[in-house]
This record gives structure tokens, sequence and C-alpha cells, in this order.
């Protein structure tokens, strides 16, 4: 066999395409709900504690930094391994999917956090003294003025972000998630081909790309009267 | 005959006493007094850093002073009962930098105090806003959003929003410093027009030749103190101090 057919059969081998696509193909549902939820609870997470940072409370300002950095810096892996292997011995038994989810939701909820908070503190203090000038209280401020401006700020890291740490997704193989790497993994070992694995990336890139397109859709959404 | 007699009309619309602030080590005011008749307008200047746009921020506590006294309209502003929320409706202010909110349009811009702060319905906010943009000549711009505006405009849309609310007075803090010359005029027209209609002002402004027309009284404020003040032809004119001298000397040139 020459190079490029060797090539071909490992990865691109349309037998096995066949053969184990439909069952890879599950995955993909398990992933975009999983995902969803990662995406969805993060974010929101992530912006209710910036929101509650911005009320000043000393101690609750605490623990949200300690939260935020401990998030931040432990590896993925290491917190789904804890929860799902470490935990059953203090008596908390979860089940995969919900250990895939608040691991990768508690990330993505740190960053974001950092995210949204970076874009409370770049709104001009202007904006805080035109609108307390107004009489508006420190909420009614926080809500209609600040907010929707630190949003906007954050948009592009935020997407940059939750697309990055949905990839995570792929970790749940690890810990028997059903989702498409996962099954790529059995059909690989199963049929002792590559060709799985090309098909799980292709999904992935298939699953994403439809995130990337509406996160630039939202970022032209706020561009407010600008030319 | 009413059981209670009605409250005599304070002297000052606004009385600032011995007001102190310092930011850090470094005291911005050491003590100074502003008294404003209703009705009138004051001028401030001084050099930068003299504490002019402190001054004008401790008058609705955007800034705490560190002493002293504001009493707007008979209302200690500094007293911990006060509702500070509900004594800012009583005081507009416009800012150097305008400070227009940029993910809002214009109307939105004015209506959301109305809507939030005075509960106004939805279509009397519209009828007010628009009617605050008429007095500044920009109907036209209402659904227009600040990016797409002039300097100008969004200065004179600025005031518009700070008088929305129907306030007592107005403080300004250097309004036309931001702008192209061409553009003072049209903010500087709109300010004497609310003059005209008896609108208590503060403004802080190195706009001398309109101060001279229109200002009531004038305060040079240099290095946090109140160096000079009096009637517009007393300080442009006769100024009594050396440093008062020199400032203005500087600003002629």
């Amino acid at each position: 066999m020459s190079n490029w057919d060797r090539f071909i059969f490992t990865f691109f081998n349309v037998e096995i395409a066949t053969k184990y696509g439909w069952d890879i193909l599950q995955g993909v549902a398990v992933t975009l709900l999983a995902g969803l939820a990662v995406v969805i609870t993060g974010i929101v997470v992530g912006f209710g504690l910036a929101a509650l940072r911005a009320a000043g409370w000393k101690s609750v300002n605490f623990l949200i930094i300690v939260f935020v950095d401990i998030f931040r810096s432990l590896p993925p892996l290491a917190i789904i391994l804890v929860l799902y292997f470490g935990f059953p011995n203090i008596g908390i038994v979860l089940p995969s999917l919900v250990v895939l989810w608040v691991s990768l939701g508690a990330v993505l909820a740190s960053f974001a956090e950092e995210i949204f908070w970076a874009g409370i503190t770049s709104v001009p203090k202007g904006q805080w003294l035109a609108a307390r000038s107004t009489g508006l209280t420190f909420a009614q401020t926080l809500r209609h003025v600040i907010l929707p401006q630190a949003v906007r700020l954050g948009i592009p890291p935020l997407t940059n972000r939750a697309i990055a740490i949905t990839k995570n997704l792929a970790l749940g193989s690890a810990i028997g998630v059903n989702e498409i790497l996962g099954r790529a993994n059995s059909a690989l070992s199963m049929s002792a081909n590559a060709t799985p694995l090309t098909m799980a990336a292709l999904l992935y890139v298939v699953v994403f790309i439809p995130l990337v397109i509406a996160s630039r859709a939202l970022e032209r959404n706020y561009h407010w009267g600008e030319r | 005959m009413t059981a209670d007699a009605a409250a005599p009309k304070p002297r000052y619309q606004l009385e600032a006493r011995g007001v102190r602030k310092s930011f850090g080590a470094t005291e911005v005011l050491k003590g100074v007094d502003l008294l404003v008749e209703p009705g009138s307008l004051v001028f401030l200047i001084g050099p930068s850093g003299s504490g002019k746009s402190t001054l004008l921020r401790c008058c609705n506590r955007l800034e705490e002073p560190d002493a002293g006294s504001i009493i707007m309209d008979g209302v200690d502003l500094l007293s911990p009962r006060t509702d500070i929320n509900a004594a800012r409706r009583q005081i507009g202010m416009v800012f150097q930098s305008f400070n227009l909110y940029p993910h809002l349009t214009v109307l939105k811009n004015i209506t959301l105090a109305l809507r939030k702060v005075a509960g106004m319905s939805a279509a009397d906010a519209n009828a007010r806003a628009m009617a605050m943009l008429e007095l500044v000549g920009l109907p036209d711009k209402a659904i227009s959003y600040p990016a797409q505006l002039s300097g100008g405009q969004q200065q004179r849309i600025g005031i518009a929003r700070a008088l929305a609310l129907d306030p007592k007075i107005i403080l300004m803090d250097e309004p036309t410093s931001a702008l192209d010359p061409e553009l003072v005029g049209g903010v500087l027209a709109v300010v004497k027009d609310l003059r005209a209609r008896g609108i208590t002002m503060v403004i802080a402004s190195h706009e001398m030749n309109f101060a001279r027309e229109a200002a009531d009284k004038v305060l040079f404020l240099d290095g946090g103190f109140v160096v000079e003040q009096g009637s517009a032809e007393e300080i442009f004119s006769r100024p009594r101090q050396e440093r008062t001298r020199r400032f203005l000397a500087q600003i002629k040139h």
C-alpha cells in the first residue's frame, strides 16, 4: 500500500464510517444537550456573580473571588474526576452527565464572571454619574445603563471562552458519557481503525460552527448606531 | 385659616458652606462656600484642578464631601435621612463629556429617568421627552443613537435629559469644553433660553464672554478655595485679587 492509501485507510475509511457512523452520530444529541446546559448555566451564573459583585459587599465579594480563582485554575478533567470518582467516597453519587455539566458549568461560570466584571468596570464612570444624577438608584443604574454596556463588551471574549470550555465535553468520554468522542472511542477499539476519530472531529466542527456564527451575529447586533 | 403656615421660600436655591473634599492625600476642596439665589446663573471659573468639578459633584452628592453642609431648596443633602435619589430629581446635571447612554436612542436616553424615577407612563414620558427635544431644537433626532450625533447635538440632548425631570437647579460641568468652537454657540443659546425661563444654573466653564453677558455671580476658584466672587462686571473688569488678575490675563491670551 502507498503512504497515501494507508493514510486514507486509517483516517477516512468509508467502510468503517458506514458501519459505525450512525452510532457516533447519536452522540451528537448528547453533546448538544450537555453543551447547551453548560453554556446557559455557566453564562447565567457568571453574569449573576458579576452583578452581585457590583453591589460591593466585601464578604460576598471575597467568596466570589475565591470560587472564581479556584475554578479558573483547576483543569476541567481534574474537577470531573474528583466529582465522579472521589465524591462517592463521601456519599455523593452523581450521574456522569451531571458531573460533566456541573464541572464545566462551574468553570465557564468563573470565566464568565471575570469577563462580565471586566465589562462592568470598563463602562466609563461618566455613565454612573449621569444615571445617578437623574435620580436612578444603584440597582436601576446597573440594570438599565451599566449591564447592557458591560454585556456588549463581554461578548467577544465570552463566546471565545464558551467555545473553548464546551469542547471539554469530550472529557465526558473518560467517565462514560455517551457523547461524540465517547462513542468514537468505542468504535475505535472495536474496529482498530482511526476513522471514528476523524468522524468525531468533523462532528465537533459541525456542532460548534453554529455557535461561532451565532456569536458573530450577536456582536453585530450591538453596533448602536455606529457606522 | 390653615393650621400650618406656608413655609417661607428659602433665600437660596443652593446653600453650600464649608465644603471640604480630599481624594487620598490630595485636598481638592478646602472649605468652599457657594450660595445660589433662585433663578440666578452662577459661573465658576478657575484653572484645572481648582475643584470646580468636585464642587459641582458634591452639590448632588455624586461625591461625598468630607466636611461642610449642602442644603438644596431647604433639604439637607448630606443627612443620612435624606432620600438622595428623590433629591436628585430636583437637581439636573450636564457633563463635559455628555455621558449619553450609547445603547439607547435619544428618546430613551431622556425617558429612562422619566419612566423609572418619576414613574411616568410610556405615553407621558415620550410626550415630555419630545417636548424637551423641541426645547433644545432637536426633535427630529428622537430615534437616532448618540453615536450618530455631533458633539454639540449630544450636549444639547444631555441638557434635554437633565431638564426632563423638571429640576429646580441645573449644574453644568464645563458643558462646552469638549466641543468644536462652531458648536459652542448652539449650546450657549440653549443655556440663555433656560435662563430666560428662570431656571437656576451653576456653570463651571471657561466661556468668559458668555459669563460676562449672562452670569449674575462669578466665583473664581483656585487651589480649592474661593479666591474671589462678585458680579460678572466686578470679576472681569475690576478683579481685586492678584491671582484673579493673573488667571484672567492667561485666559485672554
